[in-house]
């Protein structure tokens, strides 16, 4: 048996439609590889509201998944803005989100605690003008 | 009861293996073989798609005929709402009902009726609040067979009633023994049906352990006989027992319009909104929704393919029909009563799973993968499958060749004599 799965997606920033894509396909091969439904649910919220972050706040970014026979791992990076307050952005409610990507139902400032809240570890780094990096991992029992 | 029971079924005489229906699959539920349509049966969710689609009318419905009437000494029609929608100037229940009789029925059970039980019984359970919001209608059998196979995080959402129909035959059967003293053997309850799917959920039920539906008709196969019979009619009873919310089940959002206590509900119709519905609802997307409405057929079930009318025209009719019956004439008196609940839990059956363990399906991920590089991508069908990735799943589970591949074939066929060329030159 193969030690782990490696996949990688790129999240286009200029077209947000396209956020979701990744977790969709993730969540496809997750339910082919008989992860635990719990688990694979975890992962999809998980990994949507980062493909959304990276989008509407990153200008795009990559998200690399590693799956094993323990834990579905994914580690999120972007060349965006970075996050001064990590706190802060950490708090529910707290959103920088513009207008115009508010009228579209986003931006409620939940994304990064369902992100935390969801995953079974969770690490945040991040540089102002360099960018982030967010490592999340669901356990599989 | 079969663990995958469908409806949909190959005329294999009829098939040309044009191969137009895999990609209309929903479910990826199709292979062309050995020139003919194949269904995996357990990803079939009898949605009728396929139906729609073939142009050599090679996939059918298994129904009854109408001459299952005589195996029974009473027989009961269970007409579904959306069949007021098929006929012209039909102005009100009566005159259909009274042509069911004509035709041969001793007894007619509107299930419209049933379904303004299940909406009464919904409108308690949400307010019991219960059942994991937002709350999943179960009466589209296609929409409650896609959720046990691909949306197992869902099954805890989805209405713990039986549907109209199956309450229908329960409420008209005991109705019948009662007064004709019959035994239950001798009673056959023949539902007139818009779909295959719900030809499935009167031999699989959904959340039953067994169905009192003893038989199915296609409405377009009852279609001409009833017609005549409505022309022959001079006088008709009162025999119409549902209202306004009832007839409205016949269409996409009536279910959750009936509910009146909220308006924090979603309706959608078609396949491919469904199944995007449900993606979002599993990524917990909508957390303020009570209730969501989930038809297969675009339109509900006036656009079920057993029906005759077009969907928009038999709305518009039901439509003025609705104008002058009550809201509604059926409610609840006491509790919600045991035959209106399941008795049995939907569980989930991961068809979509790649191998039985674990170290297999990782295993067979990975050759699946493999197998995908070596496939030119084009999706083209050619091999049977509806997609490169879909052939390269069959072939890790063994259902297929790579040498299947027709494209890939070719190109090592031109290598080969690229190569011989080389060697016989000058
Ligand atoms: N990848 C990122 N790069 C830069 N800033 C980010 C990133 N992710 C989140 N943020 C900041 O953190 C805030 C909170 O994020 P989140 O909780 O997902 O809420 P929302 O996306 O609704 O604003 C965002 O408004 C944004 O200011
Ligand atoms: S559409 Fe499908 S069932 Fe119909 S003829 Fe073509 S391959 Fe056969
Ligand atoms: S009825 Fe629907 S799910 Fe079944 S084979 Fe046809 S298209 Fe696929
Ligand atoms: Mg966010």
């Amino acid at each position: 048996m193969p030690d782990c799965i490696y996949l990688h997606y790129t999240v286009p920033g200029d077209d947000f439609t396209r956020a979701g894509e990744a977790s969709a396909d993730l969540k496809l091969r997750l339910k082919k590889l008989g992860i635990p439904p719990e688990a694979v649910r975890k992962v999809s919220i998980a990994l949507y509201e980062g493909e959304i972050n990276l989008a509407i706040h990153a200008h795009g970014g990559e998200i690399d998944v590693q799956i094993t026979d323990d834990a579905v791992c994914m580690t999120l990076s972007d060349q965006g803005p970075g996050i001064a307050d990590i706190p802060l952005a950490m708090s529910e409610g707290y959103s920088t989100a513009p207008d115009e990507v508010r009228s579209l139902g986003f931006g409620a400032g939940m994304g990064l605690p369902n992100m935390k809240k969801y995953s079974d570890e969770f690490d945040i780094q991040s540089t102002v003008g360099v960018g982030t990096t967010i490592k999340m991992a669901v356990h599989v029992d | 009861m079969e663990q995958f029971t469908h409806s949909v079924m190959l005329d294999k005489q009829l098939c040309m293996g044009c191969i137009n229906c895999i990609k209309r699959c929903p479910t990826e539920a199709i292979r062309v073989r050995d020139g003919k349509a194949h269904i995996l049966k357990e990803r079939c969710i009898d949605c009728g798609e396929c139906i729609r689609i073939c142009p050599h009318h090679a996939k059918k419905a298994i129904t009854d005929p109408i001459s299952i009437l005589q195996n029974f000494e009473y027989t009961i029609a269970l007409p579904p709402p959306s069949l007021y929608g098929q006929y012209n100037n039909l102005e009100e229940q009566d005159l259909l009902l009274e042509a069911l009789l004509d035709m041969g029925f001793h007894g007619v059970f509107e299930v419209a009726k049933a379904a303004e039980l299940v909406s009464d019984a919904t409108r308690r359970l949400l307010q019991m609040g219960n059942i994991k919001r937002p709350v999943i209608s179960s009466a589209c059998p296609a929409v409650t067979k896609l959720i046990r196979v691909r949306f197992p995080q869902l099954i805890d959402h989805v209405l713990p009633l039986v549907a109209p129909i199956e309450l229908a035959a329960r409420l008209a059967k005991k109705d019948a023994m009662r007064k004709t003293g019959l035994a239950k053997e001798k009673i056959g309850c023949i539902f007139l049906t818009p779909c295959p799917a719900k030809v499935t959920a009167t031999r699989a039920p959904v959340g039953s352990s067994h169905s009192e539906v003893d038989g199915a008709v296609a409405i377009k196969d009852i279609y001409p006989q009833l017609l005549a019979s409505m022309k022959k009619i001079t006088q008709v009873d009162y025999l119409a027992s549902a209202g306004r919310i009832g007839l409205g089940w016949a269409e996409s959002g009536g279910e959750a319009a009936g509910l009146v206590s909220t308006d924090s509900y979603l309706a959608a119709d078609g396949i491919e909104n469904v199944i995007r519905v449900l993606e979002d609802l599993e990524d917990e997307k909508y957390p303020d929704l009570e209730f969501v409405e989930l038809n297969a057929c675009a339109g509900g079930c006036v656009g079920g393919v057993l029906q005759v009318e077009n969907p928009y025209i038999a709305k518009a009719k039901i439509k003025r029909m609705r104008r002058y019956v009550p809201v509604s004439k059926n409610h609840l008196s006491g509790s919600i009563p045991h035959e209106m609940l399941w008795d049995t839990d939907l569980t989930y059956e991961p068809v979509l799973e790649l191998g039985r363990t674990r170290s297999e399906r990782f295993a067979r991920y990975s050759r699946m993968e493999e197998i995908l590089g070596q496939l030119p991508g084009l999706d083209c069908g050619s091999c049977g499958a509806p997609t490169c990735a879909a052939l390269a799943e069959d072939v890790v589970r063994g259902q297929a060749n790579i040498n299947d591949c027709t494209v890939l074939m070719r190109r090592r066929m031109e290598a080969v004599l690229r190569a011989l060329g080389k060697d016989e030159g000058p």
